[in-house]
């Protein structure tokens, strides 16, 4: 496997480095059109997180409406103008909140945010490079993600207000503009926001890719690389693989809307008025979205999965136990995910043999992934826990990976979903697995490496108090909606008055939007933190968490170049932890095993026949010595 | 119109300002707000006088009550934070180690999940009681069955991860006084616990494939009866068959007010069509649903009977079941005279999606009979003359008609 890596690259860089030319940058080079991979991670972060206020503060506006569906609120008038006449949030402006709460979660956050954070700030750090392949197209990335950012917000300022067909905007509801409002100049604003996404998605993941690749430093096979590395690296793989998908089913939808094409469009009367498009399939829409969709929620939890793991090790001081299962279960999931899309798909009229094919698929699915929980707790026994707030999070994501994740085995079973599909069930189900997990994942990455990204550090006690609102916040808001969905309630209902059977879940629905008001409370207590840790935060010192990664080997000051002198050579894998024999509990992937005789074992000399060798005399010697006392 | 932007800009203002004194707030002192609140209070009332008087108030006291309250709450966090620092400063001059912050985490997180445990139990007692009375049609049962069985056996795996998982933080919890344990990797129970939910999946599949190809692989046999139901915006549109028990064809081309659901009266078999009101549905008879849409994708959804699929425009589908439960049965179950079984949308199609509904009644077949003889024809005087005006003075119609078949 390490012939893969090429080597000669770092002291061909180093020439090019050896200045330190920071110095002399503008501040627009610095901080706005940067092409250091460290600050183009930092403006990642705080655009995705500027994003999650934005969706937070949308849903908290919807859980108002869901508790309180009689009573009015002059003030969301006072707010929201014309989309929240006589102070309540009219049933069109309900849906275009969901749509857009849905829509900038999955997209904005979880997948620009998290996976342009974590991968720009820690495969160069981590794999040691001295920045991304290609610095140009990665500070584009940021750049069309941020565009695309603007564009998605400025929806809310066109007259009928944003795209509200939900986050999977199915034709023809999407593609009529007369359908509904939200179909209008806010679903043309959408499609441009999200081609330039993709089109961001894609520089990213490319960069991503060739800089895993191509950039690892001395010793730095594939099989010393960091799990978080691994993770990244095969969402950038599975987002490379899978976005183009949703271009050409966006471009395609973009010719229906405005070019008089029936790709996805037949058989239509709306309001009485027979439409002229006949041929066209809305199922088709639906496989190409999901064909992207499925592996979409992949590329949102696999770096949670990663930056977990990473942290769950250094914070157990063990090594994550399984490495090699925990990859393979990476890369099997990166496969699985492209053939399971169609278990979105069970009841939409599709053929129902193709559903029992991809019912099987997916229920493979499971297996990696139960792999990974196991794993999971396997690395936490006999560990030595440390409670940092990164751990903390890292926990809460395995704990509401296994939650969401149990319930994937019911909708998964195309029998089982036919009384499932679009209930509660299923809004309780992804948000716990992939919504509240991946943004678990995400928070503690941000408290793990904000030591590597601003050289301070964050408050603990704040963070502590972060995280048990956040979790049991989450908890409460997500666990009774199963029982909703189990009662048979859909989801993407803007009032529960009209049904009756639905009417005794109100004080459920209050209960929630409470629980919720105070999980979002609960980020100002992030938000303080953050911004104010950013200036006058403790100094971090070089590695404070004694973690074995590469990153932690830079200086705190930041350089551009990562390494003041040449990059640091990798002689072993990163989870030697608390490793019998060894004088302190965890030994940097930049020690040689020379260096540390008395903890080497047999198993790290797996592939290296001569080291084996080596060690056996070793040991030898010392039991000969041991015989002769 | 004017009268009514004045007041809105008025008011937007009034929130720039509220917004401000909100930051004032949060940095200086709770009282600056009552102030300016009292002030904007007046500016409202003002604003509320001149423009329209039936006017939403905004409730100003109540919105700085909810902003006060989450400022004594951040006041009280900041308080309680600055004695732990001098509790954990004063231990330190003591010459102690400082707050046990690891200790701390562990024990919350054993009462979490002691909590979390009860809470658990609670929701699916309480909540759990809250779901779906038992299935009211053949398959169904056969649904509930397969969710028992995946019930039990994720269950069962939740509750164990769960307390290992939060039982291993607290009994693991960090000690300066030992080392972890160095366990890289142990093949034999990895293997383990490769194989052994791959098992219990493949046995979940395979059920779950026979289930779902036996609910689904449905064939058409004669006695079944056809019903015909059509999503649009908003509503649900219903045509049973009649006495040839057939239901005419439908092209979209053929729709008109009167012709909503654009049937061929062309074909003989569409002259005995019925609509109806209400789904009335013969208890022990196979039904099979006939579903499609006009303008956007809906969802047939019947959650007593289990049955989902969606409606979609262009692609008729069908889904055959059999009600085995009647109305009135299902009503002395549940102890609820008022209980109907419903169809719902379960697609979001629009602003009314919530609201779209139909009744279904499940009878006794000779209700059923007595109530089928009552329904309407769908082809109504108004569409008889609207055809016969068609066929006599306007030959163009029929052909275009006929150029639709083709197509």
């Amino acid at each position: 496997m390490s012939t893969l890596a090429v080597h000669d690259h770092g002291v061909a860089h180093h020439d090019d480095h050896g200045h330190e030319h920071h110095h002399n940058q503008s501040f627009l080079s610095k901080y706005v059109f940067s092409m250091d991979h460290k600050m183009i991670a930092k403006q990642f972060l705080i655009t995705g997180i500027t994003m999650a206020v934005i969706a937070m503060i949308l849903s908290i506006l919807f859980r108002i409406q869901l508790a309180y569906p009689d009573k009015t609120f002059p003030l969301l008038t006072t707010l929201l103008g014309r989309f929240a006449p006589n102070g309540r949030i009219s049933a069109d402006f309900y849906l275009s909140l969901v749509t857009i709460h849905g829509t900038i979660m999955v997209f904005f956050v979880l997948t620009a945010g998290l996976s342009g954070t974590f991968a720009n700030l820690l495969i160069p750090l981590q794999v040691g490079a001295r920045d991304m392949a290609s610095p140009f197209m990665n500070m584009l990335s940021y750049w069309f993600f941020f565009m695309a950012s603007v564009v998605m917000l400025s929806s809310f300022l066109v007259q009928k207000g944003p795209a509200s067909g939900g986050w999977t905007i199915y034709p023809p509801l999407s593609a009529l503009p007369k359908a509904m409002p939200g179909s209008g100049e806010g679903m043309t604003l959408w499609l441009i926001s999200m081609v330039m996404f993709v089109a961001s998605s894609l520089m990213g993941g490319i960069n991503y890719v060739s800089t895993v690749l191509n950039m690892r430093t001395k010793g730095m096979d594939l099989w010393k690389m960091p799990l978080t590395i691994w993770a990244l690296f095969l969402t950038a793989i599975l987002g490379v693989l899978a976005f183009p998908v949703l271009v050409a089913g966006v471009v395609l939808l973009i010719f229906d809307r405005s070019f008089g094409t029936s790709f996805y469009l037949s058989d239509i009367v709306l309001n009485g008025v027979q439409q002229p498009f006949e041929g066209g399939s809305p199922i088709l829409f639906q496989h190409l979205f999901w064909f992207l969709g499925h592996p979409e929620v992949y590329i949102v939890i696999m770096p949670a999965m990663g930056i977990s793991s990473e942290i769950m090790s250094v914070n157990s001081r063990k090594p994550i136990f399984g490495y090699h299962a925990m990859v393979y279960s990476l890369v099997g999931i990166t496969v699985l995910s492209f053939i399971v899309w169609g278990h979105h798909m069970f009841v939409t009229g599709m053929n129902p043999f193709l559903g029992g094919v991809f019912m099987i698929t997916t229920l493979i699915i499971a297996v990696p992934s139960a792999v990974k929980t196991f794993n999971w707790l396997a690395t936490l026994w006999r560990g030595n826990i440390r409670f940092t707030p990164a751990m903390l999070f890292a926990i809460g994501m395995v704990s509401f990976f296994i939650s969401g994740g149990l319930t994937g085995i019911f909708l998964g079973n195309a029998a089982l979903d036919i009384n499932l599909h679009d209930t509660y069930f299923v809004v309780a189900h992804f948000h716990l697995v992939m919504g509240s997990a991946a943004i678990f994942g995400m928070l503690a990455g941000v408290y793990h490496w904000f030591p590597k990204m601003f050289g301070r550090m964050m408050d603990e006690k704040l963070g502590y108090l972060h995280f048990w609102l956040t979790f049991i916040g989450a908890y409460l808001v997500f666990f009774p909606m199963h029982f909703m969905g189990l009662d048979g309630v859909p989801r993407r209902y803007y009032a529960f008055t009209e049904f009756v059977s639905m009417q005794r879940w109100l004080t459920v629905n209050t209960f929630i939007t409470w629980a919720a008001i105070m999980a979002a409370c609960a980020q100002v207590a992030f938000l303080y933190n953050f911004i104010t840790s950013i200036f006058i935060g403790k100094k971090a010192t070089q590695n404070p968490w004694e973690s074995n990664t590469l990153e932690w080997t830079t200086p705190v000051e930041h350089l551009h170049g990562n390494w003041p002198g040449e990059i640091p050579t990798v002689y072993r894998w990163p989870y030697d932890y608390s490793k019998p024999g060894a004088e302190e509990d965890y030994i940097p992937q930049t020690v040689p095993f020379s260096q540390t005789m008395s903890s080497n074992q047999a198993h790290d000399f797996e592939d290296n026949p001569k080291g084996l060798e080596e060690l056996n005399k070793f040991t030898s010697t010392l039991k000969a010595n041991e015989q002769v006392k | 119109m004017q009268q009514n932007t004045e007041y809105q800009t008025d008011i937007k203002m009034g929130f720039r300002k509220f917004i401000n004194s909100k930051t004032l707030l949060s940095f200086i002192t709770a009282f600056i707000l009552l102030g300016t609140n009292l002030l904007m209070a007046q500016t409202e009332a003002a604003a509320g006088a001149a423009g329209q008087a039936e006017a939403p108030q905004v409730d100003w006291t109540g919105v700085s009550y909810y902003l006060l309250l989450f400022f004594l709450v951040c006041l009280g966090v900041a308080v309680i934070g600055k004695i732990l620092k001098i509790y954990d400063l004063t231990l330190k001059i003591q010459g102690k180690k400082g707050m046990k912050w690891n200790t701390v985490m562990a024990v919350i997180c054993l009462v979490f999940l002691l909590a979390g445990i009860y809470g658990a139990y609670w929701s699916f007692t309480v909540q759990g009681s809250m779901t779906l009375p038992e299935a009211a049609s053949v398959h169904g049962v056969k649904i509930d069955e397969m969710f028992t069985v995946t019930t039990v056996l994720t269950m069962i795996v939740f509750f164990i991860t769960q307390i290992l998982l939060f039982g291993f933080l607290f009994n693991y919890r960090h000690s300066d006084k030992r080392r972890a344990h160095f366990l890289p990797h142990n093949n034999t129970i990895e293997k383990v616990w490769t194989i052994a939910p791959a098992i219990v999946l493949t046995v979940l599949v395979v059920f779950g494939f026979f289930t779902w190809q036996t609910i689904m692989n449905t064939t058409n046999v004669k006695g079944d009866i056809n019903i015909d139901i059509t999503g649009h915006q908003f509503a649900w549109e219903l045509r049973y068959p009649g006495k040839d028990g057939k239901l005419g064809p439908k092209n979209f081309r053929f729709v008109t007010a009167a012709n909503k659901l654009g049937v061929n009266f062309k074909k003989r078999s569409s002259f005995d069509d019925l609509q109806a009101d209400t789904m009335y549905l013969p208890v022990n008879r196979p039904v099979r649903l006939n579903i499609e849409a006009q303008d956007v994708i809906h969802s047939v959804y019947m959650p007593h009977f289990r049955v989902q699929l969606n409606a979609v425009p262009g692609l008729p589908t069908f889904f055959k079941f059999t009600p085995t439960i009647t109305t009135a049965q299902m009503r002395s179950k549940l102890d609820d005279s008022k209980f109907e079984y419903l169809v719902y949308c379960n697609k979001i199609c629009g602003g009314g999606h919530y609201n779209m509904q139909k009744v279904v009644r499940v009878v006794t077949e000779a209700e059923y009979q007595s109530w089928l003889s009552r329904q309407k024809p769908y082809l109504t005087d108004q569409l008889r003359k609207e055809l016969h005006f068609a066929a006599a003075d306007q030959p163009k119609t029929g052909e275009q008609n006929r150029l639709a078949l083709n197509n």
